[in-house]
């Protein structure tokens, strides 16, 4: 009696082991990515190849429009609450980045018809580094950044 | 499939609807090491949120992994009403995704 349930036991264990070498693998990944997700804008080492990447341009231009809300010193870089309050008109998108982190475009918000520029979040900073907002109407980028102090960083381990 | 992920709350003042909502996540970078092991946890972050008032689109954030863990967002918009409807819906880089529906109060 007692080998037989060693013997089941084995055999659930061993299966087991062939799921998880399959996720493993990469057999059995989840459907892909969804096709809007903008990888390369999201893997992009600077500002301005990350902005490239978004909006085919690096250009922006500084707006007092665009208030941007951020700590001036973030005791834990895991946290820094961010939030941009923009009065340009028709706003399409509103981006948050990080100019020293590895990959510094933390987000990108697509609005709606009726969506007012705003937006707030809580977003990781490495370190010490100036903070972007950049808020796209029409077909120009409108920017105001804020530097933030950051005493432990928040993307390593 | 993740449940109960999401709490959010939609509020009416005047004419604009504030969106508050918070979501149960990792968010896992993939530059993190599991202290015992040494090796790399692998990625997992949530990469689109999408918000709908009446069925139609007022927020779509694209997000990469330096979104805090356990995301917060809030954003507003205009021309709803008490009691309309407003989901939210969100999918991770590992296919993962939950949803939630509520009345914006």
């Amino acid at each position: 009696m007692t080998s037989m349930k060693r013997r089941t036991f084995l055999k659930g264990t061993l299966t087991v082991g062939a799921v998880t070498v399959a996720v493993g693998a990469g057999l059995l990944t989840p459907r892909t990515v969804l096709a809007a997700w903008p990888q390369g804008a999201f893997q992009a080492k600077t500002v301005d190849d990350a902005l490239k990447a978004l909006f085919n341009t690096d250009q922006m231009s500084g707006s007092d429009q665009i208030k941007l809300r951020a700590p001036d010193i973030a005791e834990n870089g895991a946290v820094v609450p961010v939030s941009v309050d923009s009065n340009i008109s028709n706003p399409t998108s509103v981006s948050i980045i990080v100019e020293k982190n590895p990959t510094p475009l933390t987000s990108k918000w697509d609005l709606g018809p009726t969506t007012e520029g705003f937006v707030s979040t809580r977003i990781k900073m490495g370190k010490t580094s100036k903070v972007i907002a950049v808020v796209k109407a029409g077909d120009k980028l409108y920017s105001a950044s804020k530097e933030v102090k950051v005493t432990i960083g928040g993307c390593g381990g | 499939m993740p449940s109960n992920t999401i709490r959010i709350r939609a509020r009416l003042s005047g004419d604009v609807t504030t969106v508050k909502a918070l979501i149960s996540h990792p968010m896992e970078t993939g530059n993190r090491k599991n202290k015992k092991t040494g090796k790399l946890i692998p990625a997992h972050f949530i990469q689109e949120v999408t918000c709908k008032h009446n069925g139609s689109d007022v927020l779509d954030a694209l997000w990469g992994t330096a979104i805090s863990k356990n995301p917060y967002l809030s954003f507003k918009f205009k021309g709803a009403k008490k009691g309309d409807s407003l989901s939210l819906h969100w999918v991770d880089n590992k296919g993962e995704s939950d949803s939630i529906e509520t009345k914006i109060g």
